[in-house]
């Protein structure tokens, strides 16, 4: 008995080998029984196979240097077709020499995203970034950009009336003079403007060469519509929802028929109605860009979409919430803004970011009325008959650029769900 | 052809909605010379008629004759603005100014005519329902397809003309109908018919792309035979005459240039001939640009920029293009074609 350990220093034995580490992950969760064994082992060996052959395709003998599409034939994925083709399907027909333009366009729309996605910017900064990155995006793609007069009128006269519906039990008197100072700026230059006394005069800015948008095309085009579609669209949305669920009944009965309207309606018709009807109903010789046509049928089928997701955020806060604001002697604007808004939300981030990936893949739709924006410009690029007959490389490509893009939103919504549930969290 | 159709459904909606189509002034030269180009709406993608190659240019027959119109206008054929529009679009599109000319491989019929307030201006492309056959079936000639199995998209002009077309010759065949185009390419190409029938053009675009490795381009042929009148030709807006005209000159410019064998790389000395024709032509005896109201070098301005239409069908769709399209009904009046042009005189 004079060997006996004393109890607190024996050392418990390790578990054995095949419970822990790498073998025993395995027999647990692989090889559990005889059934999940042979099934494991078929699974393998099948993604195997297919990873074999897909390399085999896309790496060991696929072409990447061949200078036609005959020399590219009968060996495996054709990425000389792409190497040819990239830059077309990128940037469409926009002048060749300067497809540095839409390519710092497509940066500086993309670091415009970026930033805003970050919740430190979501403030009076929001505005900045989007004012300065979207002067730049379509400087770069037009060229030149004329602001007429009424334009900046106009926008003092929106300027003055938001501020003051926002903040006027908050601000100062200074700051409501400047309201209101704005405002009369507004109302009696346009009033002028269309009197004709003030002169039909714009500020130029033009650097560049004019690049109509008939020869926009590939990535730009689908960043500007689905980006301007949506951000368009998101406030419209929201106005849609309040008005759904507003006492007064023209509003509301307004509200519910366009978010029915669009709702019942296909957007390929939307489009071939803004497209082929809407030029016969104006007067001869006037014409719409195509493009803006395009981007606001987009905006008008987005934001009946958005309304609804946001209807459901709006509902599901507690009637309390409402009641409490209108106790602390909140306005309407205040009241929804400060209040009603951030919570409702944040309920439908998840639906809401569904409907942005849906319509960031819609804007293809746009071939059907002649844009052609990146997938259409893939389409493009297999229709040449010195290149044609692969169209699996090509798809392949585009289906990875989309990937790209759908999956980061699909990221950062799973983030923004996790900073803005940090209150409810335990 | 089922675009087509809903292209003609869609333009006969527009005639009854809107008298807006037709009521125009002779105002759309004055707008094309003021705004300094031409506004062309292209179909979408179609090879060797228009489509943009790898740098985005937007190339082919279809947009030759674009380039010709900016060319006899501007003296330059670069004055043109592509507006890509699909089949649904493009006469409306001609209709409300936002074109002025729609080369979107329109046939030419009588209701398109006269019934939208459009003008067809001539044909630039005779196509017509062909077949296309293995070479090793060893046939020469369409009345020798007596008995094949006939791949053919349903509920179309197509597959009437292909009934048609074999009563006539008291020949039967069995029909394979598959409503989309690429199933039914897959079905030629895997065996499961001899012919597959379509427009000739469309033939040659699917035997130049699609044939799948390891067979190859020259296994398959095209029939001489064509069974269906569809001519391809320029729409402008009814009322604009004058312009009108010159996009009918300026095709019959290519077609004469190419008659009197005018090439763009024999402009410069043809200039010197003394055949009182070419003169009259490349605007070395004066009158002719001046009657058109133009300038008088605009042939030699279409010729040298663009080409005559031998050398732009050639470099487009013939046997300097991947299409390989014989020029058969596209050639000239005097080597057995359709191909004829008034004389400019």
């Amino acid at each position: 008995m004079t060997d006996a350990m004393p109890v607190g220093d024996r050392k418990p034995l390790p578990p054995p080998v095949d419970e822990t580490g790498v073998v025993g992950w395995a027999r647990k969760n692989l090889f559990s029984s005889w059934g999940n064994g042979i099934t494991t082992i078929v699974l393998i060996a099948a993604v195997v196979w297919i990873l074999n052959w897909f390399l085999e395709w896309a790496l060991f003998t696929a072409n990447f240097t061949a200078t036609t599409g005959s020399e590219c034939r009968g060996g495996g994925a054709c990425w000389a077709l792409i190497r040819e083709k990239f830059r077309y399907i990128f940037f469409g027909s926009f002048p060749y020499q300067q497809h540095w333009r839409p390519l710092f366009a497509v940066i500086t729309m993309l670091a415009m995203l970026v930033l805003s996605a970050d919740r430190r910017m979501w403030n009076w900064r929001l505005l900045v970034i989007w004012g300065v990155g979207s002067f730049i995006t379509f400087l770069l793609m037009f060229g030149q950009i004329h602001i007429p007069l009424s334009l900046i009128l106009f926008v003092a006269l929106a300027g003055g009336v938001i501020g003051l519906t926002l903040r006027s039990a908050l601000a100062p008197s200074s700051e409501r003079m400047a309201y209101y100072a704005l405002i009369g700026i507004g109302v009696v230059g346009l009033a002028l403007r269309i009197a004709g006394v003030l002169p039909k005069w714009s500020i130029a800015i033009a650097p560049l060469s004019y690049v109509e948008t008939s020869l926009w095309g590939g990535l730009p085009v689908t960043l500007i519509l689905a980006t301007y579609g949506l951000a368009f669209a998101f406030p419209y949305g929201i106005l849609l929802a309040l008005g759904r669920r507003s006492n007064l009944p023209l509003i509301k009965g307004l509200c519910v028929g366009f978010i029915e309207l669009i709702r019942g309606v296909p957007l390929i018709s939307l489009l071939i109605m803004a497209s082929v009807m809407l030029p016969l109903f104006l007067p001869s010789g006037t014409t719409i860009d195509k493009f803006l046509r395009a981007q606001v049928a987009v905006i008008l089928f987005a934001g009946a979409y958005i309304a609804e997701v946001i209807r459901g955020g709006l509902q599901s806060l507690p009637k309390g919430q409402f009641e409490a604001a209108d106790a602390m002697g909140l306005n309407y604007p205040q009241k929804t803004l400060l209040i009603i808004l951030p919570q409702a939300l944040r309920v439908v981030i998840p639906p809401l970011i569904n409907t942005f990936i849906g319509f960031f893949k819609d804007t293809s739709l746009v071939l059907i009325i002649g844009i052609f924006d990146f997938l259409n410009t893939a389409n493009q690029a297999l229709v040449d008959p010195n290149w044609a007959g692969f169209p699996g490389e090509v798809y392949l490509f585009a289906a990875f650029v989309y990937f790209i893009f759908c999956f980061s939103m699909s990221r950062y919504s799973k983030y923004l769900e996790f900073e803005l549930n940090k209150g409810t969290r335990r | 052809m089922r675009n087509r159709i809903v292209a003609a459904a869609a333009g006969l909606a527009v005639a009854v909605l809107g008298a807006a189509g037709t009521a125009h002034a002779g105002k759309d030269l004055d707008a094309v010379k003021s705004r300094g180009s031409v506004n062309c709406g292209v179909g979408i993608g179609t090879a060797g008629f228009m489509l943009a190659d790898s740098q985005g240019k937007w190339k082919g027959l279809s947009v030759d004759v674009c380039r010709a119109v900016a060319a006899a206008i501007f003296g330059d054929a670069e004055k043109v603005r592509y507006v890509p529009l699909t089949s649904q679009q493009r006469f409306t599109a001609v209709q409300s100014s936002e074109v002025d000319i729609v080369m979107g491989n329109a046939t030419y019929t009588l209701t398109r005519d006269t019934a939208l307030g459009l003008d067809f201006t001539g044909v630039y492309y005779y196509d017509g329902q062909g077949f296309l056959v293995p070479k090793k079936l060893g046939v020469k000639s369409a009345k020798e397809l007596n008995g094949a199995t006939v791949c053919v998209a349903p509920g179309t002009t197509t597959e009437l003309n292909l009934a048609d077309y074999f009563r006539a010759n008291k020949m039967t065949f069995k029909p394979v109908v598959i409503e989309k185009v690429d199933e039914i390419r897959s079905a030629f190409f895997s065996g499961r018919c001899d012919v597959y029938t379509t427009d000739a053009s469309s033939l040659a675009a699917t035997r130049a792309a699609n044939v799948p490795p390891p067979q190859t381009f020259d296994d398959y042929v095209i029939l001489p035979e064509i069974i269906s009148k569809e001519p391809l030709g320029p729409v402008v807006r009814h009322g604009d005459n004058q312009f009108a005209d010159i996009v009918r000159w300026a095709l019959y410019a290519m077609l004469e240039a190419e008659e009197y064998s005018i090439t763009s790389k024999n402009v410069d000395e043809m200039l010197k001939s003394d055949n009182p024709a070419i003169k009259r032509i490349l605007g070395v005896t004066p009158g002719m640009g001046k009657a058109l109201g133009v300038d008088e070098k605009w042939v030699y301005n279409i010729v040298k920029q663009v080409g005559n239409y031998g050398e732009s069908f050639e470099r487009n769709v013939g046997m300097g293009s991947p299409l390989k399209i014989a020029r058969g009904q596209n050639a000239l009046w005097t080597q057995g074609g359709l191909q004829y042009a008034p004389p400019i005189r």
